[in-house]
């Protein structure tokens, strides 16, 4: 559905957490991939991140979350989308998330990749560009 | 192995990828001895604040630390007291970093996360309970609520009978960089600067052993600076400080031996050391000829250091240690006054008691084992570490005047220049770690496939959000609620006019006004801050 268009990503920072660093990279990084990237800004809540997500009709939302609240904060952005009938927008993540509890929220469905310090940012493009774009490996 | 190894690409640029000649000798150091170096506990202080270093006295060895509730975090804190560790600091969590209660929606899922929670007097006396106030030092990592967490400790001290005269310790209280790169403001820059002065101005009478603000670097660099921006833009913090001091009425040596600041040490061993030189010699100037300080105190630059969070990786983790190790040693090397070295776990989660502890023991280590503290500046004099601390300097000058030019360092946060400058610092940083130029180990070289981790993650158990938030209905219950609105609405008219609002908050806190509704009452009169994001 989206052939021929730019990918568009929001990016998010949910809850009271201040670290940007991350974000800002991320951000650079899929803009310089030639995607359309929105970043909301610190603080959100995750009922305005949806609400953004929807008005600007994004293909994917990326969270940052390095505060430690990623238990609360995925689910609740998921549940959120899915509620409002944007189940199509491909949730994604990034932060400080121990490795059980990535396993444990990519099992309960709430997010579909994490990503943890370390990754190259080539390896998220790539992952954005393959799942929208509906690419296999 | 899939990836070719990088290490054949090596570029020899420090970690801020300032080139680095091959050679340095006698014609690359362009100082005067005597006046550049000095002797140290002497102006400019280059090789350090005190006459004797560490033979008379080590640094302050304090590990940054707070999570779930006041109880655990108490028992933290005796566990870091009774394995020697000399001073105690203290980590909020997000809601109270932010001044938010625990049972406000904005808490959800943060309650004692990244730190400890605490929502009034009654937390703060247990997070201190045991531990007399007048035996410790104390320092606190808070900012946008820095007055109302800093009177909570005033009076938990009153009630454990210490006298304020006899209290130690430093609250960050430092609202610049929070609009640079930590984020954590709550009001406008005005009426924040204006809680500051006030602050000074209480400090100065009542509190005299209290540093009032640690001007610090440290998360300006965890946000992406190079080591030359950290010095830069924390000194022209510093003197903005000074200056709104100074506008405030008061006299520059009556609050400026109480400023303190805190720095990153990171991976680049001798640029963490220059920097460190650089910062002494440059403060000691500005506040002697610029700023006119006579009491020598004014002129010395004490600083606080911890290791580079940022620095430390997930993979591999163990070998965080050795980073850690690298990193404490450059800030001793650099005469720090105080340290906190990060533990190998901090990339993941909130240490373990046994991270912390290696952590620890890597402090006492240095200390202890290697000799380096026998003499005093022992790098004084060698080529490189000389000339890299006078470029550091002039680079350092440079910006300055960028900041002049821009207004002042508020109008420079207004326009975005500091953002901007970090957000681009660390996309090239990121980019070097891509493309090879900067070699990780474990990350992007030597890199072990199918690493799988064995090391334990500290929990915080989610009963502890629920726990904290029933403890502080029973708050609101007990306490005398007509009390509390009398001493808020006097607060309010105080935030109103020109008044002095310590001893306001104070009342508030006396009380058991909550954090946030202590908040609440100076945001309806200073407003909110918001932020343009740039990247």
């Amino acid at each position: 559905m989206h052939q021929g268009k730019r990918i568009r990503v929001l990016l998010g920072k949910p809850g009271l957490d201040g670290h940007d660093r991350g974000i800002k990279v991320v951000a650079r990084a899929l803009r310089d991939a030639g995607m359309e990237v929105i970043y909301t800004g610190l603080h959100q809540t995750a009922e305005s991140i949806v609400a953004a997500a929807i008005q600007e009709d994004v293909d994917v939302v990326g969270l940052s979350i390095l505060s430690g609240a990623h238990m609360t904060l995925f689910p609740k952005v998921a549940k959120l989308l899915r509620e409002q009938g944007a189940d199509n927008v491909v949730l994604i993540g990034g932060g400080t998330i121990p490795q059980d509890d990535v396993e444990q929220l990519l099992a309960g469905g709430w997010v579909e990749a994490l990503f943890t310090p370390g990754t190259p940012t080539t390896e998220l493009v790539e992952w954005i560009e393959k799942r929208v774009t509906g690419q296999k490996d | 192995m899939t990836q070719k190894p990088l290490r054949e690409n090596r570029k020899f640029v420090t970690v801020s990828g300032v080139p680095i000649k091959e050679l340095y000798g006698p014609a690359d150091v362009n100082i005067d001895v005597e006046q550049d170096l000095g002797q140290p506990g002497e102006y400019p202080f280059t090789r350090g604040v005190q006459k004797n270093m560490y033979r008379g006295r080590l640094w302050t060895m304090r590990q940054f630390s707070g999570f779930a509730t006041a109880k655990e975090t108490n028992e933290r804190y005796r566990f870091l007291l009774d394995n020697g560790q000399t001073g105690l600091s203290v980590a909020f969590d997000m809601p109270t970093l932010m001044g938010y209660d625990s049972d406000h929606s904005f808490s959800e899922g943060e309650v004692g996360r990244c730190g400890v929670a605490i929502d009034s007097l009654a937390d703060m006396e247990r997070l201190f309970e045991g531990i007399p106030l007048d035996q410790v030092s104390t320092s606190m990592t808070i900012n946008g609520p820095a007055a109302v967490i800093w009177a909570m400790y005033l009076v938990a001290a009153e009630k454990q009978g210490v006298s304020l005269k006899d209290l130690r310790g430093t609250i960050q209280n430092d609202i610049l960089k929070e609009y640079i790169a930590q984020k954590a403001w709550i009001f406008p820059p005005k009426p924040h600067m204006r809680l500051i002065t006030d602050i000074f101005a209480f400090a100065s009478k009542e509190v005299p052993q209290w540093n009032t603000v640690s001007i610090s670097g440290y998360h300006i660099r965890e946000a992406g600076s190079t080591a030359v921006q950290e010095l830069a833009f924390t000194l022209a913090d510093g003197f903005a400080y000074v200056e709104a001091g100074i506008e405030a009425g008061l006299d520059v040596d009556e609050f400026a031996p109480r400023l303190s600041f805190f720095f990153n040490s990171h991976m680049d061993f001798f640029e963490e050391i220059a920097k460190y030189r650089a910062a002494r010699r440059i403060w000691a100037r500005y506040m002697k000829e610029k700023y006119k300080a006579k009491d020598p105190r004014s002129w010395k630059l004490r600083f606080h250091t911890q290791t580079a969070g940022c620095s430390l990786t997930g993979q591999q983790p163990e070998n965080n240690i050795v980073r850690t190790a690298l990193e404490a040693l450059a800030a001793v090397l650099g005469g720090t006054q105080s340290l906190h070295t990060n533990s190998m776990d901090e990339v993941l989660a909130l240490p373990t008691e046994k991270a912390v502890k290696i952590a620890l023991r890597t402090q006492q280590i240095i200390a202890y084992e290697s000799g380096v503290v026998n003499t005093i500046d022992p790098l004084a004099g060698s080529y490189f570490v000389e000339a890299l601390t006078k470029q550091m300097e002039e680079e350092a000058e440079a910006y300055f005047r960028q900041i002049e030019e821009r207004g002042g360092v508020l109008a420079a946060i207004e326009q975005g220049f500091f953002q901007q400058e970090l957000a681009d610092a660390a996309y090239n940083y990121q980019k070097a770690i891509e493309t090879g130029e900067r070699i990780i180990v474990g990350v992007n070289d030597f890199v072990e496939e199918n690493e799988t981790l064995d090391i334990e993650i500290l929990k915080i158990d989610p009963q502890i959000e629920i726990e904290q938030v029933k403890n502080l209905t029973q708050l609101k219950e007990s306490r005398d609620n007509r009390q509390v609105a009398a001493t808020l609405q006097a607060l309010k008219e105080g935030a109103e006019g020109t008044a002095n609002l310590i001893p306001l908050i104070m009342d508030c806190v006396r009380a058991y006004a909550t954090l946030g509704e202590i908040v609440d009452v100076m945001k309806e009169v200073f407003g909110v801050y918001r932020e343009r994001p740039v990247f």
